[in-house]
């Protein structure tokens, strides 16, 4: 049984609740005229009727199939196992991946193995059933649900204020997801990179010198040869940020300065929306550009100066990365210049003061606060920056501060360490999410203080 | 004022009058920055453009090769019994390379013949075996027909080859021009709209590979992340502003919407990992799961924009409606929520935008897979059009440069119309009060 | 320039007098001594325009030196308007035009010879509301003589600041926290800060646009005094709402009404004796 058509039943069945209960409620005050006598209107009790059927019966539903997937699994495994396959670790995984290949129809059937097709029917036979299981229990919970509203139907039922709780707990509920969001992310990347601590030090992540993942795949290797450590990760995502940063922060600012006390509203109105057009670009093509246009015109460049250029260079990809920030900046700028008041403004003019002079001495440090606040966002983003560094940085570990060399970041790791066919609980995987961590803590970080910086400017001005 | 007096206040008016020339240097230098910061912007933005139109536009474009074919009945049906099954198998490659020969008589050698059949698509054959296919009645006549041509005879004939270079640093020889030019001379050579961009999906061979299996994936996972963040955005917001008191916990929630919306997309893309696909077991590749992920990366921007446009809705109006004795449920949906919608809708598209450019998160839950078939499901393998971009850029051959240029030009049209449609929304609906 | 420009009703009750003006060659209908002898400033039909608003009508005015003279009027009368067009602070404001002429020291301050940059190191302002730049008390009154090149020396700068400081009446609240920010002065310390700064670039003309309108009546006293001590030294033209206050500091008063100058005279006579009826009218709080 499709889950769709399970989901169109239970739809069904609420709609049928709402007509029920609503028919009942007209019934328990003896019809249509004397509908002031109930406390609330029809309509409500079938709609708490409705809830009552719809919800429960999707939770049931949601639950079931989050369940039935481990247990369905550990079965299958069973049945492997029984038949001599490996029992545990990456060779399990990787078995129990073709299974789960075949069964999604990915792979056809006749090209698996014959313990992997029969683990697959086996898959597909638990499935059938634990599909007919769970629309049967969710129907029934749906039902029960209706029915004990229906029965509960009088006069003097608040069904009105009984809905809007409801209403109100799913509202609560949807806000909390938030909440959920971060809790997830914590629990996810913080229980993969202890698992990843445990077989490298966190000293020696954090600490160490040497970077180069691909050797720790031999078992021989694991976490022995300090071929996990991050600094020059961390050395190369700086570097390009920086280079980024050095870009973006003048022309934002200046360009953000100029719109915003230089130019009459005609300029502004255009330039403005024409600028943040650069900030609408999907990262992928800033890569593509970074790649394929600007690697080769600086390398060009250089040698035209006589300067060793590498084809993937830091300053390649922060320069990109730094046009990508730049409308970033200037917006974040633009807000706090005009945030500040024009009676500041006033007063300096009116000393006489030009307006260079008063931007420069009295509008800028007035809005310091801000845009420092404005800038620390801006590195979060450079730090976080995927796409441009993973198509144009390179992805030896050099620890250099040479922008004219190829460097990594941490996010360029992540990607290449996940991409490809992985296998869980291998170190080399394991660091991607240590790498994740590091990442989420260093962003997070900046991102609070940032948050704060600017919403403390915020209220002195308001 | 003509009598020259010396009291302080004069010597300060001729300190200003000196300081003048200086300061006003000072001005026009910082003016000049501010002009030259904007124009870097600007050249910018014109810059990256140039070059991606520039490099893209030619992939709108096909080169096709005319060919005399025999559809000779012992090379496709040498029983015939006209079985559809021996006429979807037969080897319609071989009536390719019979009629290259028999257009260039000349080309006897094995290798040279090699570089011959390499002047059409390995791709050509499903042409000829569709035409079969739908009128058997071919079989055994001869037919012109126009087959799709290599990539690198597409690059040639757009004229992106550089003739001058030596032979060595270009992908296609001299002798291989020379049969080009001939085709052309014949007019047997035509540069077409490239329809099969717009309808294939992936391929290894550039000339066959084509953006919509990634747009029909990018559309299936924009659903999922429309489906869901949408309605729990605006419930969020509809709480966080109308229902809930201020405290701890409301302080907690929003805390972490600001934060989360600042947080790396790359991060969401290890929770989708280690959450939908690890712990829950949800099909890798899927544009299920790419919607989810993309969900909780658009989420916290939807709920801002929507409180944004709650805001926006003046209290007298939430007055009026409780002043009536409507319960604030009822204030809600009636009153607030539908002045509120343009605003709302606004950045739901502003988010589906921005949800549609993003690749990173997507790279960790596997929908860079290689999917040359195009989707067909919520739980069967895809890819997104700017994971294309990513894949064909990272493609060796030459000729997928400019596809994944015209791949881009396609995203960035996309994206034209979003925005274009969120700044209509906001005209259109916008209301100052 | 006539009347041809007229449009408000009070017009019609006002007849052209070429009054005092007539030898200086222009006419008014303000009724009183629109001039005075040896002027620092002075405006002659002087109108200006907010885009479509015609804010200040036609108005001549001289402004007497070494004296207070005080402008009031009901709110919207142009009364701050002409003060802004008096160091051009109107011109910061985009849609803001001006025609007529305004002479400090009989040079145009309208000329295109004419720096504003000097123009406003010579005719300061006071606002409203205090503005104290968000620095530094020190740094708040060095902020003008910087600028503007005026000292060689930190203790040049120290003895500006003291002595500004001492002028406005604040050097013994503040001597001790020079480094405090301006901003935690209180309301009646700020303006006075904010007055401190204007005259530490020593200008001929201090422009007061209701100085004291955010402040409380001790504060209000304070400022008042302050206003004529300053006299000694500088020409203060001061807008006010508060017509006790004009009649407590000013020496001569001006009366806006609509954009027109109704009416200019010696204050105690303007508040004792009015010459026309809108004056007389408004002093006496029908309206306004």
């Amino acid at each position: 049984m499709p889950t769709s058509s399970v989901v169109i039943a239970i739809l069904a069945l609420s709609y049928a609740a709402y007509r029920l209960a609503r028919r009942r409620s007209f019934a328990v005050v003896g019809g249509p005229q004397a509908i002031r006598k109930l406390h609330s209107l029809p309509g409500y009790h079938g709609l708490l009727a409705a809830l009552w059927a719809a919800l429960p019966a999707f939770a049931v539903l949601v639950l079931w199939h989050v369940l039935a997937e481990r247990v369905i699994v550990d079965a299958v495994l069973a049945q492997l196992a029984g038949d001599g396959a490996p029992s545990g670790g990456a060779a399990r995984d990787l078995l129990l991946n073709d299974v789960r290949n075949v069964v999604a129809g990915s792979v056809p059937f006749a090209e698996a193995s014959a313990p992997v097709q029969a683990a697959a029917r086996h898959w597909q036979h638990l499935d059938a059933i634990s599909r007919i299981g769970g629309a049967i229990a969710a129907l029934l919970v749906g039902v029960l649900g209706g029915v004990l509203v229906w029965r509960r139907i009088t006069p003097e039922l608040r069904a009105r204020n009984r809905v809007e709780r409801l209403v109100e707990i799913n509202l609560l509920l949807c806000s909390m997801i938030a909440i959920l969001t971060t809790v997830g992310i914590v629990v996810s990347v913080l229980y993969e990179a202890l698992q990843f601590f445990r077989m490298v030090p966190v000293s020696e992540f954090l600490f160490g010198l040497k970077w180069s993942p691909q050797m720790a795949i031999r078992a021989d290797q694991v976490g022995s040869s300090g071929a996990f450590g991050a600094v020059p990760l961390f050395a190369g995502t700086l570097l390009i940020s920086a280079i980024a940063m050095s870009i973006a922060v003048p022309i934002g600012l200046f360009a953000a300065i100029y719109l915003a006390e230089y130019a009459d509203w005609r300029v502004r109105a255009i330039t403005k929306p024409l600028l943040e057009v650069l900030a609408g670009v999907p990262t992928v093509v800033y890569g593509f550009f970074a790649a394929l246009t600007v690697g080769p015109l600086l390398r060009a460049l250089g040698q035209s100066l006589g300067l060793q250029v590498a084809s993937e260079s830091a300053l390649a990809a922060g320069l990109v990365m730094g046009i990508m920030i730049i409308p970033f900046v200037s917006s974040l700028a633009d807000d706090m210049i005009t945030a500040v008041p024009q009676s500041l403004r006033d007063g300096s003019y009116a000393l006489g003061a030009t307006r260079s002079e008063t931007i420069r001495r009295v509008v800028l440090p007035a809005a310091l606060p801000g845009i420092a606040g404005g800038v620390l966002l801006a590195v979060s983003r450079a730090i976080g920056e995927t796409m441009i560094v993973v198509m144009a940085a390179g992805l030896s570990a050099n620890l250099t501060a040479n922008p004219l060399q190829a460097v990594t970041t941490v996010t360029v790791q992540i990607v290449t360490l996940l991409v490809g066919d992985q296998e869980f609980d291998s170190p080399k995987t394991l660091a991607a999410f240590a790498l994740g961590l590091v990442l989420f803590v260093a962003t997070l970080l900046l991102n609070i203080v940032a948050l704060q910086i600017v919403r403390r400017y915020r209220e002195q001005y308001e | 004022m003509s009598e020259p007096d010396l009291t302080p206040r004069a010597r300060t008016r001729d300190r200003v009058a000196a300081s003048l020339r200086r300061r006003y240097r000072a001005e026009r230098r910082f003016r000049a920055y501010g002009i030259g910061a904007v124009a870097i912007g600007l050249l910018f933005v014109v810059f990256v453009f140039y070059t991606i139109i520039s490099k893209g536009y030619p992939a709108f474009l096909q080169t096709y090769v005319q060919l005399d074919v025999d559809y000779s009945a012992e090379l496709l049906d040498p029983e015939g019994k006209r079985a559809t099954a021996d006429l979807e198998s037969a080897d319609y490659q071989a009536l390719i390379k019979a009629a290259l020969r028999e257009r260039f008589p000349e080309v006897t050698e094995r290798a040279e013949l090699r570089k011959l059949y390499a002047l059409i698509s390995s791709g050509a054959d499903l042409t000829l075996r569709n035409r079969v296919l739908s009128d058997p009645g071919r079989i055994g006549k001869r037919e012109s027909v126009w087959l799709l041509a290599k990539d690198q005879v597409d690059l040639l004939a757009k004229g992106e080859v550089d003739r001058s270079l030596p032979e060595s640093q270009r992908n296609i020889d001299d002798q291989a021009i020379g049969w080009v030019d001939r085709l052309r001379a014949e007019h047997r050579l035509e540069t077409r709209f490239n329809v099969a961009f717009f309808r294939n999906g992936d391929s290894r061979e550039p000339e066959q590979a084509g953006v919509w299996g990634a747009v029909v994936g990018s559309f299936f996972t924009l659903v999922v992340t429309l489906g869901l963040s949408f309605p729990i955005g605006v419930a969020a917001a509809v709480y966080l502003e109308e229902f809930a008191k201020r405290s701890r916990f409301t302080d907690l929630i929003e805390v972490n919407i600001n934060n989360l919306a600042a947080v790396p997309s790359i991060v969401f893309g290890l929770l989708g990992l280690a959450m939908f696909i690890q712990f829950f077991g949800l099909p890798r590749s899927a544009p299920l799961v790419g919607g989810l992920v993309l969900t909780l990366m658009t989420l916290p921007t939807i709920i801002i924009t929507s409180r944004a446009a709650l805001k926006a809705v003046p209290p007298s109006i939430r007055e009026a409606a409780l002043g009536m004795g409507a319960s604030r449920v009822q204030t809600m949906l009636h009153h607030v929520l539908p002045l509120a919608m343009p605003g709302m809708l606004t950045g739901a598209i502003i988010g589906m935008a921005r949800a549609l450019g993003e690749s990173a998160p997507l790279l960790m839950i596997g929908m860079v897979a290689f999917v040359a078939d195009v989707p067909k499901s919520l739980s069967s393998a895809a890819t997104v059009l700017p994971v294309q971009v990513y894949l064909w850029s990272s493609s060796p051959e030459r000729a997928f440069v400019e596809r994944t240029s015209g791949a881009i030009i396609v995203l960035l049209a996309f994206l034209l119309i979003m925005n274009a449609a969120a700044v209509f929304l906001r005209s259109r609906f916008e209301r100052r009060w | 320039m006539g009347d041809n420009t007229s449009s408000a009703a009070v017009r019609t009750s006002l007849t052209a007098v070429p009054a005092s003006g007539a030898q200086a060659g222009f006419t008014t209908r303000t009724v009183g001594e629109v001039v005075v002898p040896n002027p620092v400033m002075s405006a002659r039909a002087v109108n200006v325009y907010y885009g479509d608003k015609h804010a200040i009508k036609d108005v001549s005015l001289d402004i007497g030196r070494n004296a207070v003279i005080a402008l009031i009027g009901p709110s919207g009368c142009g009364k701050s308007t002409f003060l802004r067009s008096l160091n051009r602070m109107n011109d910061t404001i985009e849609a803001a035009r001006i025609t007529g002429s305004i002479t400090l020291d009989g040079e145009d301050i309208y000329d295109r010879q004419q720096d504003v940059v000097q123009l406003r190191a010579r005719v300061g302002m006071v606002f409203q509301k205090p503005n104290p730049f968000p620095k530094s008390i020190y740094e708040n009154i060095a902020y003008g003589p910087r600028i503007h090149g005026l000292v060689a020396s930190r203790a040049d700068l120290d003895e500006i600041v003291q002595t500004s400081l001492q002028k406005a009446g604040l050097w013994e609240e503040v001597k001790d926290r020079l480094d405090h920010s301006g901003t935690s002065l209180s309301g009646g310390q700020q303006q006075r800060l904010c007055i401190a700064r204007a005259i530490a670039v020593d200008p001929e003309v201090i422009l007061m646009d209701e100085p004291c309108s955010a402040l409380d009546p001790i504060a209000t006293a304070r400022i008042e005094d302050l206003i004529d001590e300053l006299r000694q030294n500088y020409t203060i033209v001061i807008v006010t709402h508060n017509m006790q206050q004009a009649a407590r500091v000013s020496q001569r008063t001006a009366y806006f009404h609509l954009g027109d100058l109704i009416e200019v005279g010696p204050t105690e006579q303007i508040f004792t004796n009015p010459g026309h009826k809108l004056t007389e009218d408004y002093i006496t709080g029908r309206f306004g």
